[in-house]
């Protein structure tokens, strides 16, 4: 059980890195969904050893699964309209939301 | 040291996922870092079987490698000009990133280890995707409601966003 949980751990920590060190929109969009992974792997591993209700966990990480493609649909919308607005998705130039 | 073949397997699968997630994060072009991702996603699948959750893993196969990878690399092609080599794709934070990352990865590791889990010795039941579907069904009907508004929120949301102003 515990090398299930490393492996979570490693992958969430690559998609931290990811999220703080992409310049790209889409590339910081990826990262997250890296991030999800760790999370439902998380999830089907507590099921799977210490879970008391039968498959709450499973079931949990199918909504996850599906929220998270809500997300990425949003988030990719947001990024083509920026690209269409600004010419360009670096992150670091869009900061008009800034204070 | 004698493995199983399942650990074989683990073993095996979470090299390629460490290995592959670290491409994706640190490529320079975009699109194969998509392609990486698409690696990445199939072996958590596998994880999934090895866990016993065959329907979570089906569904990680056609949500994630089927849709939201080919939904990632059309977005890429259409924001093309960025996928070239000679764009950093990285910002000076790298250094503070790793530094970051590795902490989180010290504290959780350890504080795994230190716990003392109450692990549950009886089986899953054998028949997976029955079991899901009547709890979709009974228990968790509520929550499947919920999200299947919420999919119809981000589908309309989509097409309001990306539709051109005025059309």
């Amino acid at each position: 059980m515990l090398q299930y949980l490393a492996l979570a751990a490693i992958l969430f920590a690559i998609g931290v890195f990811g999220v703080l060190t992409r310049r790209n929109a889409i590339g910081i969009l990826m990262s997250l969904e890296l991030m999800f992974n760790a999370v439902n792997i998380n999830l089907v591993t507590f099921n799977k050893y210490v879970g008391g209700d039968v498959l709450a966990g499973q079931i949990f990480s199918l909504f996850v699964i599906v929220i998270a493609a809500a997300e990425a649909v949003v988030g990719l919308a947001i990024v083509l309209l920026l690209y269409r607005n600004w010419r360009g998705i670096d992150v670091d130039r869009i900061n008009v939301m800034k204070w | 040291m004698e493995f199983s073949p399942s650990q074989l397997i683990f073993y095996l699968l979470s090299f390629i996922i460490i290995v592959s997630s670290i491409y994706v994060v640190t490529l320079k072009n975009i699109f194969h870092s998509a392609i990486f991702l698409i690696l990445t996603l199939f072996s958590v699948a596998g994880i999934f079987i090895l866990l016993g959750a065959e329907f979570l893993a089906v569904s990680q196969v056609l949500i994630y490698v089927g849709a939201v990878s080919v939904l990632m690399i059309f977005a890429i092609m259409l924001t093309s000009r960025l996928a070239s080599k000679k764009i950093v794709q990285s910002n000076e934070q790298v250094t503070t990133a790793i530094f970051i990352c590795a902490g989180f990865l010290l504290i959780s590791l350890g504080s795994f280890a230190n716990t003392v889990w109450r692990v549950n010795t009886e089986p899953l039941p054998e028949n997976n995707i029955m079991t899901i579907g009547q709890l979709l069904m009974t228990d968790y009907v509520l929550p499947f409601e919920v999200v299947s508004i919420v999919l119809l929120a981000a589908l309309i949301g989509a097409i309001v966003l990306s539709r051109k102003a005025g059309a």
